[in-house]
């Protein structure tokens, strides 16, 4: 293997994994984009799109199709009630309680999920084939085809929601300026609801479709969460292609820095690349400096 | 501000005498981690409640000191006691350095940074091998000496650790009642309007920062000579987030509140030892329920209550004094 | 549910009896298990089998007519917590012996509690610097991690495959293999082309493989412990890498063949011999316990009993053997610990002594290959 070949194949190898925290990443987006809140749960609901559409495989022993449906549909109710039962009854809560209760919903969520389906690690299997593809010498499975076209898909979508249909524009109206937008005749807390619904699926969705390629477990929200966010701040907090930007760049550090200088440091790398970029541009990489109302 | 001290007389009282009932049992070693558990949510406080500024990776602060200080002891044949200052100096000048470029940020922008710079330290400790014995830890830590006297046993840590956590304390209950406290809680509201009344907002908010790594450096020495080892899985980014939790849960800028979090978490998986294998489930469905109906943490639930217990004419008394 | 409502019953019949009779208390035994957390993956069966253990003994009627009391805490993984729960069990449960707990970092942690209360410690995790030097109050039931390398590297010596790259977790059992596996390199003739490292929660290797793709290695030795061992080997074959794959006793459970799928065929690793119990030669001594351990396991729990249950049913028997020999005052149990003989565990032969602490010869490992989605012994 020549050293073309290993450049090409880290830049897979970066370009995969960097898809699948800027899928992650989206959810984290949508929610902070029309709310406001960095949702620390966010990794949960990616878990449990995983976990539950194992579980509906193996132990309902229903199609996979069908798993996927119902692994979806329970972690939308659950972002659902999530955001019924802790956010709603808040009358005006400060940012930093609110990430307390996120990181509160996900420890709970990840206790049931160990107390329900015990704490093995499994794996799905690929939606298509499991033999890679191979492009000059360096090679991808088709399960990250799929990655990369779901999350096109999710952000072709989201373009279309948030500015083309009435609730999606009345949710970017509240995250400018809730007291305005409630003044028009917008239902906020509906949109805050819409909104935990909305990145729930997203993240369900995320889970199953990796789900084949890093295997689900209770636990594997906690990293993966990590990682979304990260993607999800690089990109600016937006729920487009800043995001998907910010993904691919924490991927390709990764896989580079594995590859040429250390495995060891490899996130360590990452973290100080961005760590450089916020020095440089404190108001983030994708977004333009504003000034502070006072 | 006569309150606050006549509060932390009697609480000094409280530490002192508390260990007598404790005496051998398992207890007096909860409350020994539950001193330091304070120290670091009183130093994060100070960042955190005082000047508004998150922070993701203080488990790192305490890391380095525990780590700096274990490694020249242990390796290096240092006196604990010319390790501790070292260590806190040492993360002192880390943390003024990274201050200038970090601080900078804001909001989200600051909780990644923080939590990068977390991250990074974590793997430090894991990949020098050489150095910190990777991750399988550190052994061979000694324990703290005065004279002939050596900390060691429950008791001596116990006045040990609480000593140096009272100070930490007092020096944050001083801050909070001098000028700097003001300048600091302008920031908290505006910073951009504080800027404008003069306060220099950026050499101050690296100011309290290093201020808190310093003391969370300096509970991690402590830590680190009460345990006589230390591993990397101690200081990783949950401990960072159970310390931020400590602070919101105890009430964001009380000294008192601080300590109510920290002893809470730290008794916390105590009591939950009852529901067995749920008591994680428990644990964050606390979580969740406190900070919902103690917007104020715990130190705004105390406060309310006392208020509540008290007899109105009494209160009205009070009030003049304070 | 069921078992915490019988461990109170257990609870309440136990302190009713003793209050009854002074005489025969029970013998109060502590176990530090890594139930939840990271390396739940071995606190969860050691847990599982201690307890077994324990209610078989009872059942038969206890030790020398007493019956036994097992108090488990879970340390989640957290060496702070470890040596808090060891101070618990020590000051408040009053044990006498304590097994535990499940990883090295937290031992070592627990070391110098145990060591200053003079209480007993039979470990369930494999550092060697645990029993090295020896502790007179600290032993171990994990088989050393230098004898799995000893395994592997003298079977690439057998077969000329000389130049090697390493592909390690950054965890306490990665990094304890690693040092192992460099430390021995030389003895073997074996020259380390690759040193590459993972974290525990990596989803995706393909970048240190396709390092080791581009250099002259003739084998890829792996050393973690699930999934990431079940990532690495679907990524090798993603690859294309055509090399020899070697993997740590981490990855010695059926688990890890689910996991991986194909791409864990002709995957060969050290195995303590409890997964191979049934193709074992019937002359083997170790053969008979091996079977009725792994049964009598999935009767229980409806999973195999794996090597790492295995280690906290060797250190309850180990236990059961020292009370039986003497006193239950923690000074005697240790004394007795020290002279156990030739007891044929579940992984492996123990025979400590004043100046082994561990116990075990490599023959306590096998090299085993995964062909069919079975194991096969390597001769």
């Amino acid at each position: 293997m020549d050293l073309l070949q290993q450049l090409t194949q880290y830049a897979f190898s970066g370009f995969s994994t960097g898809a699948i925290y800027a899928l992650i990443g989206l959810g984290f987006a949508i929610i902070y984009n029309s709310t406001g809140i960095i949702n620390f749960a966010q990794g949960e609901f990616v878990m449990l799109g995983g976990v539950l559409t194992y579980f509906s495989l193996t132990v309902l022993r229903l199609p996979y199709l069908v798993a996927m449906a119902v692994a979806v549909a329970v972690t939308t109710a659950a972002g659902a009630a999530f955001e019924r039962l802790t956010i709603r009854p808040l009358k005006s809560p400060s940012p930093l309680s609110l990430v307390i209760i996120t990181i509160g919903g996900s420890i709970f969520i990840r206790g049931v999920a160990m107390l329900l389906w015990g704490k093995d690690t499994h794996a799905l299997p690929p939606f298509s084939g499991n033999d890679p593809l191979t492009v000059g010498g360096a090679s991808i499975m088709p399960q990250h085809l799929w990655i990369f076209g779901i999350t096109l898909l999710i952000i072709a979508a989201n373009k279309f929601f948030f500015y083309y249909t009435i609730s999606g524009k009345a949710m970017r109206a509240c995250s400018h300026n809730r007291t305005a937008a409630s003044l028009v005749g917008i239902d906020v807390r509906k949109m805050v609801l819409l909104s935990f619904v909305i990145s729930s699926a997203v993240g369900s969705l995320a889970g199953i479709i990796i789900a084949p390629l890093t295997m689900t477990a209770y636990d594997v929200g906690v990293m993966l969460g990590l990682k979304g966010f990260c993607a999800a701040i690089i990109g600016g907090m937006s729920s487009g292609f800043g995001t998907v930007l910010g993904g691919l760049l924490l991927g390709l550090l990764e896989s580079f820095g594995a590859g040429l200088i250390s495995s060891g440091y490899k996130d360590a790398i990452a973290f100080i690349v961005l760590l450089l970029i916020l020095f440089i541009r404190p108001q983030g990489l994708f977004s333009k400096a504003q000034t502070e109302r006072v | 501000m006569k309150r606050d001290y006549l509060l932390f007389l009697l609480f000094t009282l409280v530490v002192l005498v508390a260990p007598l009932a404790f005496e051998g049992g398992y207890l007096l070693n909860v409350l020994v981690f539950m001193g330091i558990n304070t120290m670091l949510a009183v130093a994060l406080n100070l960042l955190l409640g005082f000047a508004g500024q998150i922070s993701l990776g203080h488990a790192a602060f305490f890391g380095l000191g525990a780590y700096i200080s274990g490694v020249l002891t242990a390796n290096h044949g240092v006196n604990p006691w010319v390790a501790l200052p070292i260590a806190a100096l040492s993360v002192g000048v880390i943390a003024f350095l990274l201050g200038f470029p970090i601080l900078k940020l804001k909001g989200h922008y600051l909780a990644m940074a923080t939590l990068g710079f977390g991250i990074i330290v974590f793997i430090v400790f894991n990949e020098t091998v050489e150095i910190t014995g990777g991750p399988s830890g550190l052994t061979g830590i000694p324990t703290m000496k005065i004279g002939a006297m050596e900390f060691q046993g429950e008791m001596k840590s116990y006045y040990l650790i609480w000593g140096f956590t009272l100070l930490t304390m007092l020096l944050s209950i001083n801050l909070d009642h001098s000028r700097i406290g003001r300048a600091l809680r302008a920031i908290h509201d505006s910073e951009v309007a504080s800027r404008v009344m003069g306060v220099n907002a950026r050499f101050l908010k690296v100011q309290v920062f290093t201020l808190s790594a310093v003391i969370s450096a300096v509970a991690g020495s402590l830590y680190a000579h009460t345990m006589t080892f230390v591993s990397p899985s101690s200081f990783g980014f949950n401990f960072s987030v159970e310390l931020v939790t400590m602070v919101i849960i105890g009430g964001l800028g009380s000294i008192f509140g601080s300590f109510l979090g920290a002893a809470l978490l730290t008794f916390l998986p105590e009591l939950l030892r009852v529901v067995q294998d749920y008591d994680i489930v428990v644990y964050g469905l606390l979580l969740i329920v406190m900070t919902m109906y103690m917007p104020k943490g715990l130190a705004g639930g105390v406060a309310s209550l006392a208020r509540l217990l008290r007899p109105a004419k009494k209160r009205t008394v009070d009030h003049a004094q304070g | 549910m069921k078992r915490s409502a019988a461990a109170f019953c257990l609870f309440v019949f136990t302190v009713a009896w003793a209050t009854l009779c002074q005489a025969s208390q029970p013998i109060r035994i502590g176990a530090l298990f890594s139930v939840t957390g990271p390396p739940s993956f071995l606190g969860e069966p050691e847990r599982n089998a201690a307890q077994m253990v324990a209610d078989q003994i009872n059942k038969g009627g206890g030790i020398k007519g007493r019956q036994v009391q097992l108090i488990v805490y879970d340390t989640q993984g957290d060496a702070t917590k470890a040596v808090q729960l060891a101070n618990k069990l020590i000051k408040d449960d009053k044990v006498v012996a304590i097994i535990g707990p499940s990883t090295t970092g937290e031992t070592m942690a627990v070391l110098p509690v145990v060591e200053k209360a003079g209480i007993p410690l039979i470990s369930c995790s494999a550092g060697r610097k645990i029993t090295e030097p020896v502790n007179h109050w600290v032993f171990k039931t994990a088989q050393n991690d230098n004898l799995a390398v000893t395994r592997i590297y003298d079977y690439l010596q057998k077969k000329k495959l000389t130049r090697v790259a390493l592909l390690t977790v950054s965890d306490g059992f990665g990094a304890s293999g690693r040092e192992q596996l460099k430390a021995q390199a030389a003895a073997h003739g074996i020259q380390l082309l690759v040193d590459e490292t993972y974290g525990p929660k990596d989803t995706d290797m393909t970048a240190q493989l396709t390092k080791i793709k581009g250099t002259k290695a003739d084998a890829v030795i792996c050393w973690g412990t699930n999934p990431g061992p079940a990532v690495i080997a679907r990524n090798a074959k993603q690859l294309g890498l055509k090399l020899p794959l070697f993997m740590s006793h981490g990855v010695s459970s059926k688990k890890f063949i689910d996991l991986a799928g194909d791409a864990a065929e002709g995957v060969t690793l050290p195995s303590g011999k409890v997964i191979v119990a049934d193709v074992l030669p019937a002359s083997d001594p170790q053969r008979k316990w091996l079977i009725s351990f792994v049964k009598e396991y999935q009767k229980l729990y409806k999973v195999e009993g794996d090597h790492f249950a295995g280690h906290a049913w060797d250190a309850m028997m180990l236990l059961k053997g020292a009370l039986e020999k003497g006193d239950d005052t923690p000074a005697a149990i240790a004394g007795n610990l020290e002279k156990t003989k030739e007891f044929h565990g579940i992984g492996g032969i123990f025979t400590y002594s004043p100046t082994d602490h561990a116990g075990l010869t490599k023959d306590a490992f096998v090299l085993v290959e995964i062909k069919n989605k079975d194991w096969v012994l390597v001769k």
